[in-house]
């Protein structure tokens, strides 16, 4: 029987080789997820050492600025290792640990989900290979470093467009060769069942501690809440504990790169279609005889050409919405969000700040925003400055 | 054509003899060559050849294979074009052909019209890499409707997954030799019979073991304790290094390792 099902979405579609391991995993979650003693060690690594639960803060400048609603910035940056990865790796990681596993592989796009794998694994005494492709390597040559540091080794891949969809694939084919001994640490919420739920999940600290903080500051919930969305998982994890609240307004912004009239741009919901690829049914960017397109973002962490499973079906029933977001549009709101907070948000995180700039103005003053910042922009910031023309070396 | 023996025909080449099936990508070079490769091969005597649709991003397959499906992507390869190219074989040879391509380009070619056509231009059967038994329900529904097996296949972990799988197998099991992904491997220390004797005692399809054979030694070794042997990185890499010119190097292969089967 088909499992992991969100409406018409998800599934399992892996290779026979991985179904016994993804099996493993399925039934580990399924008991530990329950487990209190297990949950109480995870909180314990969240709090004690990845420094949660994260503020809400009050972009008071901001607010003013735009003129409209009053904005909340959900800040995830501030967690160790400078995004929300750390959650959901956290969670994988002492998962692994549980099932007996010594090894650690992962996928990354723009670093960010090996860093945070490479740190669980140099915590918990992990083995730790990251796959990570070549233009991503390049473009986020701090962060190889950073997980070198940490004692991974880092995989070049040249295969396909050498972006984070040819990094996934070589991570799946690295797992077919050894499921013995090693986990592989999905970083978003895609990949065939349990990946979606399970880094949901373990996301979804994101909003319950927003809804708890919204409702000690400002007694109400928000009007809408905005994340930026590649596979989907800060977005996930950001929307999903208001999902029940039908009035609260959840927006994912997608990567439109040059803009989704043109061929360069990740935008899956804008101009995706129905597919089945990495293991789920779900929207694709595709051509019509199903070769997956290459996409193109300025933030190498949404150049993906599909999107979580969990958030198509938000999408099929309108409970969310999706809007693209331009490369010049985010790098303005990257911008914008350090010279008005102080606060120098990811790339990713920065297609968020650049909805949330369009929507405040149009909304009234008593009506609330929050913005996920998903990470921060240090690993950004000589490509941001490559893109306005100046030569920076890190 | 339409071909109403689609199910016996792929049991067929069992009956009375070790089989010898062979993979190549459709399109590398070209799908004038591929033409040519899979008749050469089949007078060589081949008795099934598996045509591999490309695809962009190749999960199960090593790093040969995935350069053909990139070659043959770059040569503007498509699944109509492949379709159009099987509808010429089909009117020169009986040999079975079996697709071998992942779930997405069926998906979105359309699931039903997709095997209509794989009925008309006489394709007997589909392996599809990304389509475990969990999900194969809807596939096998469609495919059958039209005569085609869903090829089941069978790994080294499998365990115990092993007669569940084999229960539900028509036409041939893949057995995969190895983990990982395809290519060629000096050794296979996959304890093979052990599976077989897994699978025999609930299913009598005939089992074909794939992955990592590609010399006549492993040929030999393997059709002892299997019905048929695939071979699939050793023919692509003869392509890719032969190129146009790898008609008559394909056909000396496949006669050497069809005789090495015993």
């Amino acid at each position: 029987m088909s499992k992991g099902k969100y409406g018409i979405h998800g599934g399992q579609y892996t290779p026979e080789t991985l179904m016994n391991a993804i099996i493993e995993v399925e039934k580990a979650y399924e008991h530990y997820k329950n487990d209190p003693a297990f949950q109480a060690e995870l909180t314990e690594l969240l709090n004690d050492y990845a420094g949660r639960p994260s503020r809400l803060y009050y972009a008071k400048k901001m607010t003013a600025d735009l003129g409209g609603a009053k904005i909340y910035l959900k800040r995830e940056d501030l967690n160790h290792t400078g995004s929300h990865k750390i959650n959901n790796v956290l969670g994988q990681a002492l998962l692994a640990k549980k099932m007996g596993k010594t090894r650690l592989i992962a996928e990354t796009g723009a670093g960010q989900h090996g860093v945070a794998t490479a740190t669980a694994a140099a915590l918990m005494g992990f083995e730790c290979e990251i796959f990570m492709g070549k233009e991503d390597t390049d473009r986020q040559a701090l962060n190889v470093f950073r997980m070198r540091l940490l004692g991974a080794t880092v995989h070049v891949v040249t295969s396909g467009t050498m972006t984070l969809k040819d990094a996934v694939n070589e991570t799946f084919r690295e797992w077919t060769t050894r499921v013995d001994d090693t986990h592989y640490v999905l970083g978003s919420v895609m990949g065939p069942h349990p990946f979606p739920e399970m880094v949901r999940d373990f996301q979804s600290v994101i909003s319950r501690e927003a809804r708890e903080q919204i409702l000690a500051k400002e007694g109400k919930l928000p009007d809408a809440v905005i994340a930026c969305v590649g596979g989907g998982s800060n977005a996930m994890g950001a929307f999903y504990n208001f999902i029940p609240d039908e009035y609260v307004r959840l927006i994912g912004c997608e990567a439109a790169g040059k803009g989704v009239e043109t061929e360069e741009h990740a935008a899956t919901i804008a101009r995706g279609s129905l597919g089945i690829f990495h293991g789920m049914k779900s929207y694709f960017c595709q051509d019509e005889y199903g070769q997956i397109a290459p996409v193109y973002s300025i933030s190498a962490g949404l150049d993906y050409p599909g999107i979580g499973p969990e958030h198509a079906h938000l999408h099929d029933t309108k409970r969310a919405e999706y809007v693209p977001i331009t490369d010049d549009e985010a790098v303005a709101a990257f911008e914008y969000l350090s010279r008005t907070e102080g606060i120098i948000p990811a790339i990713e995180s920065a297609h968020a700040i650049a909805y949330a700039m369009v929507l405040a103005p149009t909304m009234t003053k008593d009506q609330i925003i929050i913005v996920n910042v998903s990470g921060r922009g240090d690993k950004d910031v000589a490509a941001i400055a490559r893109y306005k023309g100046e030569d920076i070396h890190e | 054509m339409s071909n109403p023996n689609n199910v016996n025909q792929i049991s067929r080449i069992f009956a009375d003899q070790k089989a010898f099936i062979a993979f190549l990508t459709a399109g590398d070079p070209s799908l004038q060559k591929t033409e040519e490769f899979i008749l050469a091969m089949a007078a060589a005597g081949a008795d099934l050849i598996e045509i591999g649709i490309p695809f962009s991003d190749p999960i199960a397959e090593g790093p040969v294979i995935e350069a053909a499906n990139e070659r043959a992507l770059r040569a503007a390869t498509t699944t109509d074009k492949i379709f159009a190219m099987v509808g010429r074989i089909r009117e020169k040879t009986a040999i079975p052909l079996v697709f071998l391509t992942y779930m997405n380009p069926i998906f979105v070619y359309g699931g039903e019209r997709f095997f209509a056509t794989c009925e008309e231009v006489g394709i007997n059967g589909v392996i599809i890499p990304d389509l475990p038994y969990e999900e194969k329900g809807e596939i096998r529904e469609l495919a059958g409707g039209h005569g085609l097996d869903v090829i089941t296949l069978i790994a080294p972990t499998s365990q115990d997954r092993i007669q569940m799988l084999a229960r539900d197998a028509t036409g041939f099991i893949y057995l995969v030799s190895s983990m990982g992904v395809t290519g060629v491997r000096s050794e296979i220390k996959t304890d093979l019979a052990a599976i077989v004797d897994d699978i025999r005692q609930v299913s009598k399809t005939p089992v074909a073991v794939g992955f990592g054979i590609a010399t006549p030694e492993q040929a030999t070794a393997i059709s002892k304790l299997a019905d048929g042997v695939i071979v699939g990185s050793a023919i692509v890499r003869i392509i890719a290094e032969h190129g146009a010119a790898a008609t008559p190097i394909l056909s000396d292969y496949v006669r050497t390792m069809k005789a090495a089967l015993v």
